[in-house]
């Protein structure tokens, strides 16, 4: 078994280019499994990016190349023996505008476990009841899921979207500024959620919110051009930052 | 409706911080008087481990608050609620301070007979020891009644600290060998008087957390806020 057992996801050196743009340059990170790992930075610092390697969406992108190695549970994702499907099961995504299929409300949950075979009949009842009270979800809609989910709103669109990839029964969950697109009372409660989800598993999160990171995280990361600069506990980064760069980041002094 | 916070539960955790450590400085006041009147240097050892744990409380609040401060970013009644915990918190280790230079004072009285019967110096620390009292549960409340009504106690305290150095003068004066437990008296009032004065700093703190108003270093008695203003 290679790497290290105490961390979930690991990159080891870890370069991406977008043709001839250098990316993300020897980036090595360990996120630690049932927390939440925020990642911050300026626009175009790579976050994004990163977020999108470890579950491979960046391979959805023409002209992409990855070089060094990432590791899930200590295996290399890139492996010829790892399937992009169960990959992208174990580690779903959540993205900065909901986006529910458009069908109801329990078509939307149902769906990945329905594509993965997983259950039928009233065990999938069973699965779509639990995805929905994990994200709080049940009570508000359990007399309406036929409802068609886009007419929910941002917050409950943004939960519906977790609770979809909850239903498969997933291991790490990313979220690319998943609250940007929902009002501060909304912001606080799906912060709320995730707090409550990071018992069960991996939440690695892409904000430009850095207040939003100082709330949640247990650890965050700071990248500014492609590089990540430092990587900690996010009380150490909000208070006493190593690196003079995370410093100006941090304090709004970065121009 | 107000919602319960996480930001609330870590709230809770720092107040109770402070009134352990406010109930921690409050015996440290009865036992190092208890040095002294009852003439017994047993006391002594509870005031000088209090000490430690008032001293460790003291860094572990200020590490504390300042991570609420740059994890929450605190605004509005919860900011002013944390700065003056920090601040609280260093008046209280001023009086956990205090209390050991009273002990030692304390001490060096037991070896001579005593000079006189004591009775304004343990009544000066029961004044003290409620004006600490009360300044916590001021804050505790967010009473700024209670608050007021500390800072107006400390007239009489520091009435009664005049009075024991008049009658102290008198008596080192009249008889030299006197002198040097006088001068530990004079000095133990002293430190009972500079305890009251922390408890108000504690109080005018809380009256800011709770209103927003800084009622420190009024120019004249007469600028002291009135009962009726609050």
């Amino acid at each position: 078994m290679n790497g290290n057992m105490e961390y979930k996801i690991q990159t080891e050196n870890l370069d991406l280019y977008y043709g001839g743009f250098h990316a993300l340059k020897g980036v090595s990170i360990s996120i630690k499994p049932r927390a939440i790992t925020a990642i911050i930075g300026p626009s175009g610092c790579g976050k994004s990016t990163l977020l999108r390697c470890f579950n491979r969406m960046n391979e959805l992108i023409p002209g992409v190349r990855i070089e060094g190695r990432l590791l899930l549970d200590g295996r290399d994702i890139h492996a010829s023996g790892m399937s992009l499907t169960q990959l992208r099961k174990r580690v779903g995504m959540v993205f900065q505008r909901p986006n529910p299929f458009p069908l109801s409300v329990l078509d939307n949950v149902a769906y990945g476990p329905r594509v993965h075979g997983m259950t039928r009949g009233a065990a999938l009842e069973e699965a779509v009841e639990a995805a929905l009270r994990a994200t709080a979800l049940w009570d508000a809609l359990k007399d309406r899921l036929q409802t068609p989910a886009l007419s929910l709103s941002a917050e409950q669109q943004q939960r519906l979207c977790i609770s979809r990839l909850v239903a498969v029964e997933p291991e790490v969950l990313l979220m690319d500024e998943p609250c940007s697109a929902l009002d501060p009372i909304a912001t606080e409660r799906v912060e709320e959620l995730m707090r409550l989800l990071s018992e069960r598993y991996t939440i690695i999160i892409v904000t430009h919110n850095m207040q939003q990171a100082a709330r949640v995280s247990r650890e965050t990361g700071f990248m500014l051009l492609g590089e990540l600069v430092e990587f900690g506990l996010t009380v150490g980064i909000f208070k006493n930052p190593t690196d003079k760069r995370t410093e100006d980041y941090v304090t709004g002094r970065y121009g | 409706m107000e919602r319960q916070r996480q930001f609330d539960k870590e709230l809770d955790s720092l107040k109770k911080k402070l009134v352990h450590m406010a109930a921690l400085a409050e015996t440290m006041i009865d036992s190092g008087l208890a040095v002294l009147v009852q003439r017994d240097a047993g006391p002594a050892a509870k005031v000088r481990e209090y000490e430690q744990e008032v001293n460790r409380l003291d860094i572990e609040i200020d590490e504390y608050a300042l991570t609420l401060l740059a994890t929450q970013q605190p605004v509005a009644r919860d900011l002013r609620f944390i700065v003056a915990a920090t601040k609280i918190n260093g008046e209280l280790e001023r009086i956990g301070d205090l209390c050991i230079n009273i002990t030692q004072n304390s001490e060096t009285l037991l070896q001579q007979p005593p000079l006189k019967p004591l009775i304004d110096i343990p009544h000066m620390a029961d004044l003290a020891r409620k004006m600490v009292r009360d300044s916590l549960d001021a804050f505790i409340a967010g009473d700024p009644l209670v608050a007021q009504a500390v800072i107006m106690a400390d007239d009489r305290v520091d009435a009664l600290k005049d009075q024991v150095l008049r009658e102290l003068l008198t008596c080192m004066i009249s008889d030299p060998r006197t002198i040097e437990r006088g001068l530990a008296l004079i000095l133990i009032s002293r430190h009972l008087e500079r305890i009251g004065d922390h408890a108000v700093n504690i109080a005018e703190d809380v009256i800011y957390m709770i209103q927003g108003r800084d009622v420190r270093h009024p120019r004249t008695p007469k600028e002291r806020p009135p009962e009726s203003e609050l």
